[in-house]
């Protein structure tokens, strides 16, 4: 596999990400659109589906806040790099300054102390790369993902007596915290991560959010149904878009990803991705084909290590 | 929802007149500014390279996706307000020194402002839509008309003075009664959260500072004022 291959999917990654919604998203918007009763958000739900329209159109990029860029890099096991995987981080750095400029996306990155701003979206850590791999598979897939970040997070340590009612009085927290005033920009996808330690609750929350599709539930019929049951309490608070009482719900979907944990507690962390849910995914196969794809590979039955 | 197409700088009469709801589309030049614009010209003393209130009396909370194409030539893509609760200390000051007329931004600001500021010196808020509907805002630029202070504060954070026509929808949080819309929609969909807490005990393990489980309190600074009111 080229290292200019994977340069140019990273930059289309980044491209789909910045200017078009995922279809998935963009069909979730436009039935909250007709769901919406009240004036108010009916009025904003009509100037976000023009907008998704207007960003892919003019090649604009769909929220001026390009948030941290960053890329989520599922590995066939039997893919081959001609330039390793140093050549891959390469190839994505370059292809993140490129894009930022080519498209005037805002250059958000930096320092976090001198508040110093190298232009191009590179710095220290910056961008995220995070891996997984994938069995039987000899192709490279890149999900480039822009998210912002101040609005609609939220962990808590929670022990073993607080269980589910636990994770919903969560919910309701993080939503009456950030919601209210639609700091969070619904209508939002929530991801919840539910055990593992605490940093991989907060990992797989985030991952939950971004990396699934509306509609798509877990595997296990149990999380599935508390998927569902999550998504009815996120709705029933009122809450349409930017916060106004209205009908076209709160949430386009939750997604809840769980990992096992210590015996005395369970870690839950908490993400709301907002209504400009920027995600692009492009895979590599071994012929040097591109191939850009609606949904992501991320969540697999052997990335949540089922059978190994 | 009453439309109001309004010509930059913004006269004290027509913004007296804009209710919370209304929408507003604006025609004329805007400027930029976030924290460090406030910080460079309130806290450090630069001097502000135009006279707002007779250029540009309309600021907004924003650092744009643009990109400086050529020397000294800047193109924006998008553009939307990020949130101004976070510029709550320097407001006051920037609105009366300068006679600024509406201020862009997001959420809307704690109603004491409006009350105590914005009701005397004839100025609305006005929120961007949706937040995050950026490409619809990118098509009212028509221009940049110039960058101030890049180097001092880097591109996004500078002060962008852009033209815009037919620039919106926005719509009117703060009015010149001091009046909320923020405040009046959370006053409405509190009493949904009462019900959902009635069923969800607390949880075992509390956080610093989580000991007050009103829903009076919000995340934006300066909330005292809104309880003050009951």
């Amino acid at each position: 596999m080229k290292t200019s291959w994977i340069e140019a999917a990273a930059y289309e990654a980044h491209r789909l990400a910045a200017t078009t919604h995922p279809a998935d998203v963009r069909a979730a918007l436009e039935r909250s659109f007709e769901r919406e009763a009240g004036e108010l958000p009916r009025f904003v739900m009509q100037a976000i589906v023009e907008n998704s329209r207007v960003a892919e159109q003019d090649q604009r990029p769909i929220c001026a806040d390009v948030g941290v860029m960053r890329m989520f890099v599922v590995a066939g096991n039997e893919a081959r790099i001609e330039s390793g995987f140093v050549g891959l981080e390469q190839a994505v750095r370059r292809a993140t300054a490129r894009v930022t400029r080519d498209l005037a996306l805002r250059s958000n990155r930096v320092h976090p102390i001198s508040r110093r701003n190298p232009g191009d979206n590179l710095g220290v850590f910056a961008p995220n790369v995070d891996y997984r791999f994938e069995p039987d598979a000899d192709w490279v897939e890149l999900i480039a993902v822009h998210k912002g970040g101040a609005f609609g997070s939220d962990f808590r340590m929670m022990v073993d007596g607080d269980g589910l009612n636990g994770v919903r009085k969560g919910l309701v927290d993080a939503i009456a915290e950030f919601g209210r005033r639609g700091l969070t920009c619904p209508p939002v996808i929530i991801g919840v991560g539910i055990g593992g330690t605490k940093d991989q609750a907060f990992g797989i929350a985030k991952q939950a959010a971004v990396l699934r599709t509306i509609g798509d539930r877990h595997p296990e019929p149990e999380i599935a149904g508390l998927e569902d049951e999550l998504h009815e309490l996120a709705d029933s608070l009122g809450l349409g878009a930017m916060g106004y009482p209205g009908t076209g719900g709160y949430a386009l979907d939750v997604h809840v990803e769980i990992a096992y944990t210590h015996s005395a507690l369970t870690p839950l962390g908490i993400h709301q991705l907002c209504q400009a849910a920027r995600r692009g995914v492009v895979r590599i196969h071994a012929d040097g084909t591109l191939e850009t794809r609606d949904a992501p590979s991320w969540f697999s039955d052997y990335s949540r290590r089922a059978g190994v | 929802m009453k439309i109001h197409r309004l010509a930059i700088p913004l006269a004290e009469q027509a913004v007296r007149r804009l209710r919370v709801g209304d929408v507003v589309f604006l025609e004329g030049k805007v400027h930029t500014g976030r924290a460090l614009v406030y910080q460079h010209v309130l806290e450090q003393g630069h001097e502000m390279p135009l006279d707002p209130a007779r250029v540009s009396n309309v600021q907004m909370h924003a650092a744009p996706a643009g990109q400086e194409e050529s020397p000294g030539r800047y193109r924006i893509s998008s553009i939307q307000a990020t949130a101004s609760f976070r510029y709550g200390r320097w407001v006051p000051e920037y609105v009366r020194r300068f006679g600024i007329r509406a201020v862009i931004g997001k959420g809307g600001m704690d109603a004491a402002i409006y009350r105590d500021v914005f009701a005397r010196t004839g100025t609305v808020f006005l929120t961007t839509v949706g937040y995050g509907v950026a490409a619809l805002y990118g098509r009212g630029v028509r221009g940049v008309d110039a960058v101030y202070w890049k180097d001092e504060l880097g591109l996004p954070e500078a002060m962008w003075l852009i033209d815009t026509h037919d620039f919106g929808p926005f719509i009117v949080d703060g009015d010149c009664t001091g009046a909320s819309l923020a405040e009046q929609a959370i006053d409405r969909i509190n009493p949904r959260f009462e019900h959902a807490y009635r069923s969800l005990a607390p949880h075992v393990l509390k956080r610093m500072g989580e000991i007050d489980q009103s829903l009076e309190q919000e995340v934006i600074a300066g909330n005292a004022g809104r309880a003050r009111d009951r």
